[in-house]
């Protein structure tokens, strides 16, 4: 990103913009959505999604991740993959308890 | 001796050097985060007395939610004083910059009065495992915007000298603490669902 030409950056403050207000408007939505009468699975499983557009706005836009070097992509890539199995180390506790 | 790639990019990265280190240092960020997400999992999955829904239940929707819609605020104004940095514009630069400090403050007064109101009625970390990670995570997040308007403060006052004597690497500096302002940012956006909200 910090080769980009000042037109460049001039066009994106248009685009930070339009991130931030849809960011506020998902922010509203989360908040509508956990009124909604859905099981615990559903609540979390929705919750997550808008949590992840949300993320993937900031991570894209704000952090020019869409424009970034494949260096920090390989990085970040690993760093996920890592994360996801961090995440569900939990779930091997129920493995047992299926046997019976 | 002079520092170098801290303006020109490395030809084996790409980049800046600042900029692989500042990423590196996010990624390490994420496990650490990651971490306590893991634990947060795994003690929801174990619950079987309800303390997360009861617990979740007690703690201030609307404040948490004037919260976020005010650490996205800070996001934009972070990335425009960037911006303001790479159009020349040096008087908007210190505007934005000021204007994240203070929205990070009003984060900070706004979870004191939440921490002062759980405190007030009883409840501290040791009160359940729902309360427990709960001060666990917001506690490590706030440590993080402390951490960051103590670098933004500095990029603000002593360390804008720079913006004059040498802009380019000035512009990269703003661009390095943006990067790690947008993941706090970042973090909060999954932790305000997952502790207020389910």
């Amino acid at each position: 990103m910090s080769g980009h030409s000042v037109d460049d950056i001039k066009k994106s403050v248009k685009i930070y913009i339009g991130v931030f207000a849809t960011l506020a408007v998902l922010t509203v939505v989360t908040v509508a959505a956990s009124y909604l009468n859905l099981s615990n699975g559903e609540a979390f499983f929705l919750a997550m999604i808008i949590a992840s557009v949300k993320g993937t706005l900031v991570a894209g836009y704000f952090m020019h991740l869409f424009s970034e070097r494949t260096t920090i992509l390989a990085v970040l890539g690993l760093t996920f993959f890592f994360l996801i199995t961090l995440l569900f180390l939990p779930y091997i506790t129920f493995i047992d308890h299926a046997v019976i | 001796m002079e520092i170098p790639y801290n303006v020109e990019e490395r030809p084996d990265t790409g980049m800046y050097n600042a900029k692989l280190g500042i990423w590196l240092f996010l990624a390490s960020e994420v496990m650490l985060f990651g971490g306590l997400f893991s634990a947060y999992v795994f003690l929801r999955m174990g619950d079987i007395t309800g303390t997360f829904a009861t617990g979740s239940s007690e703690l201030n929707v609307p404040m948490a939610t004037f919260n976020t819609l005010v650490l996205i605020s800070s996001s934009v104004t972070m990335i425009m004083s960037w911006v303001s940095l790479k159009l020349g514009e040096n008087k908007k630069f210190k505007t934005y910059l000021g204007s994240t400090i203070l929205l990070a403050g009003v984060f900070l007064v706004v979870k004191y009065f939440e921490y002062s109101a759980k405190f007030h009625h009883g409840i501290y970390p040791d009160t359940s495992t729902f309360f427990s990670i709960y001060f666990t995570l917001t506690g490590l997040h706030m440590v993080h915007i402390l951490g960051g308007m103590v670098v933004l403060f500095y990029f603000l006052v002593p360390g804008s000298k720079m913006m004059k004597t040498e802009p380019e690497r000035f512009t990269n500096r703003i661009e390095t603490v943006g990067l790690y302002w947008h993941f706090v940012d970042l973090v909060w956006i999954f932790l305000f669902p997952i502790l207020y909200l389910l």
